[in-house]
């Protein structure tokens, strides 16, 4: 069994069907990028996967559990997967630490002393430690995403989805946090990410899906990917780059 | 006659204030619980809970407060109850309040970023959870203001009670006027207590306002 | 709860709720065309004009927002006479409106104005055009339009607020509600009745005001 299954997925956003029937599994440890033109339905693939968008048809599992829109079952699934957004999305009115602990103690009741303790260690390993007691309007871009990340990894969860996570920063900003990713990927963490880098997606990614007009239009190892498009639209896609 | 001295008038007019500042502390605290159970079901997820706050709210701002005042005056005693000008006029101000502060929190809270509801169902918290813990800290900050400045229309909105008899200023004021004959005198001191009670409050609302502002371009 | 509910008193009472309700829209009308050009000229005055002016008019719009309506009613149609104004009760009612519409809305409008692009100012001003003119023809419109929902809003607030004008016996919508209950002794049913009359006519002044935004916002019209 794979650890995410999404078996022929359909969404519409009233008329506009958006993803057209997505099959795609993914085994535990893996790292896929996900590419493609903006509009083509990656991001929206990405917010079913964490139930913030509900799906027309088919079905999403992770780990066994299925995706229903219902507190519970949504709750349950995204114990087990974390999302990083693009916009970072801390929350404003608690320090670094607090938006580590904050889901730890009222999503999973952790005491808050084995909070803290997480949340440290969670910061060590993006290393931010320091900077425990800062409010996020004080860190740069790049910090704030890596908190986001910590702020994620805190929860345990066996997958993260990435969606164009580096592409709210600025330039000299996005090696530090895809620094952290590289790593997470080397521990065997399974990822998910939207994402336009193309030469990180070659370096670190297992597979590389390429996606148009709501389709999984083609999809393998980055080596063959990259190096031998099948079809014209990605190799035009490609060309851009 | 019995001459009357400003000292006098002036007397009459603070001890009856006691009513206006009591009726609005009441109206405020409790229209702030009722609005705040209207603020949960407005955003609810459930359609005929946010349906019923949207009537309800629509009502009592496209309804006079006087006329609320009438018919819970009135209203109440068809339950055979013989109602006393405060209950009528605590419960008529702070249903109407509670519309308004209903109506003002839940643009508070739309005003934060989808982001932040977004990042925190990732989380896996529940509805509830986001709103106690990520969405109304934040909402509050923004809310102050305004609430502040809504204070002061129920303290005028308690001026509306002396027409259904409840002694407070402006009923002192017409019973003071009628015992001296000075109008002008007398309403102009009513309007200066009210000026009084009413005017730090707009000052602090729009200094609050001015603070959040800048607080805001510095993000 | 054995109270009959009747209103059959309607029909014996259809011409005194008629008459209410006619002079509930006089009094609307009158106090929203000339509070809002108050209000312009107010806002003018605190966000454009001369310095000297600008204390009297913050004054004013402070006294009247931190004041009740009732209160301005009574000084104005009670107060007043000792000056020698005497007013009848319907021109005590249409100044109350005015006044407090005035100060209402000026600050909304100011808003607006102070939301003006700089470049808007120093285009009229290369243009060769006075400050006044440059306010006059580039900026008020636009000013208007911008706040054009809350100001509509206002107006609304104050038509609901102008109920209490039957304390001064001005004869509107609420005082023919208090006379029929004073004749039938049918108070819950009266109030009822001239409460929806109210909401009724809170709609409809708020699709009216938004067909007048309509009428002299031009891009509005376009859309």
């Amino acid at each position: 069994m794979s650890l995410i299954e999404i078996t022929d997925v359909r969404k519409s956003f009233g008329p506009n069907e958006v993803l057209k029937g997505i099959n795609l599994d993914v085994e535990p440890g893996e790292v896929i990028a996900i590419i493609g033109r903006s509009g083509s339905g990656k991001s929206t693939l990405l917010r079913c996967i964490n139930g913030l968008e509900t799906i027309s048809q088919g079905s999403i599992t992770v780990a066994g559990a299925q995706l229903i829109d219902d507190e519970v079952h949504l709750k349950a699934l995204r114990l087990k997967v974390g999302m990083i957004f693009q916009q970072f999305n801390l929350f404003p009115h608690l320090t670094v630490g607090g938006n580590v602990m904050l889901s730890q103690m009222v999503v999973r009741k952790t005491p808050k002393a084995e909070a803290e303790t997480m949340a440290h260690k969670m910061l060590e390993r993006v290393g931010l430690e320091q900077k425990f007691d800062a409010y996020p309007d004080e860190l740069s871009g790049g910090q704030q995403q890596r908190v986001a990340i910590a702020r994620a990894l805190a929860m345990q969860p066996i997958a993260l989805l990435c969606d164009e996570i580096t592409s709210a920063l600025d330039p000299e900003l996005v090696a530090e946090v895809l620094a952290v990713v590289r790593e997470l990927a080397a521990e065997g963490m399974t990822l998910l990410m939207v994402t336009h880098e193309m030469k990180f997606a070659r370096d670190v990614c297992s597979r590389v899906v390429f996606m148009h007009h709501g389709r999984v239009h083609e999809i393998g190892p980055p080596d063959e990917v990259f190096a031998n498009p099948q079809t014209p639209e990605l190799k035009q896609f490609l060309g851009m780059h | 006659m019995i001459e009357f001295t400003i000292w006098d008038i002036l007397r009459n007019l603070l001890l009856a204030s006691r009513w206006t500042i009591v009726l609005s502390l009441v109206s405020f605290a409790g229209g702030g619980v009722v609005g705040l159970a209207l603020l949960f079901l407005r955003i609810s997820r459930r359609k005929w809970t946010r349906a019923f706050a949207k009537y309800y709210i629509e009502l009592f701002q496209g309804t006079p407060l006087l006329m609320q005042l009438f018919i819970a005056f009135f209203g109440l005693g068809l339950f055979g109850i013989d109602v006393p000008a405060w209950l009528a006029a605590g419960l008529a101000l702070i249903l109407w309040t509670a519309a308004f502060l209903g109506e003002i929190w839940r643009g508070c809270v739309e005003a934060i970023a989808k982001g932040q509801w977004e990042a925190s169902a990732s989380l896996g918290m529940g509805r509830l959870q986001q709103m106690r813990y990520v969405i109304l800290p934040q909402a509050l900050r923004i809310a102050v203001p305004p609430t502040v400045g809504f204070s002061v229309q129920v303290i005028k909105g308690t001026a509306l009670t002396s027409i259904i008899g409840f002694v407070e200023l402006s009923k002192a004021g017409t019973v003071v006027t009628n015992a001296t004959f000075q109008p002008f005198t007398v309403y102009g001191l009513v309007a200066l207590i009210y000026f009084v009670l009413c005017w730090p409050l707009s000052k602090s609302s729009q200094i609050l306002e001015r603070k959040l502002n800048v607080a805001h371009r510095n993000h | 709860m054995n109270y009959q509910f009747e209103f059959g008193w309607l029909f014996e009472y259809y011409p005194q709720i008629a008459k209410g309700i006619a002079i509930t829209i006089e009094l609307i009308a009158v106090g929203a065309v000339a509070g809002i050009l108050l209000g312009i000229v107010c806002a003018w005055v605190r966000a454009l004009g001369p310095a000297w002016l600008k204390p009297f008019v913050a004054g004013y719009v402070e006294l009247i927002r931190n004041t009740p309506f009732l209160i301005q009613l009574f000084f104005i149609f009670f107060g007043l006479p000792s000056l020698g104004l005497q007013l009848s009760e319907l021109k005590a009612a249409n100044l109350a409106m005015i006044v407090n519409l005035g100060a209402y809305s000026s600050e909304i409008i100011r808003a607006g104005i102070q939301a003006t692009p700089r470049g808007q100012f120093e285009a009229g001003a290369s243009l060769a055009m006075s400050p006044f003119e440059t306010f006059r023809h580039v900026v008020l419109v636009p000013s208007l339009e911008r706040i054009w929902p809350a100001l509509s809003s206002q107006v609304v607030i104050v038509m609901l607020g102008s109920a209490v004008v039957s304390q001064i016996a001005a004869e509107d919508l609420t005082f023919a509600a208090n006379f029929i209950q004073s004749r039938t002794f049918r108070a819950f049913e009266a109030y009822i009745v001239s409460t929806a009359v109210y909401l009724v006519l809170a709609i409809l002044l708020r699709q009216v005001l938004s067909m007048v935004g309509w009428a002299i916002f031009p891009r509005r019209a376009a859309r």
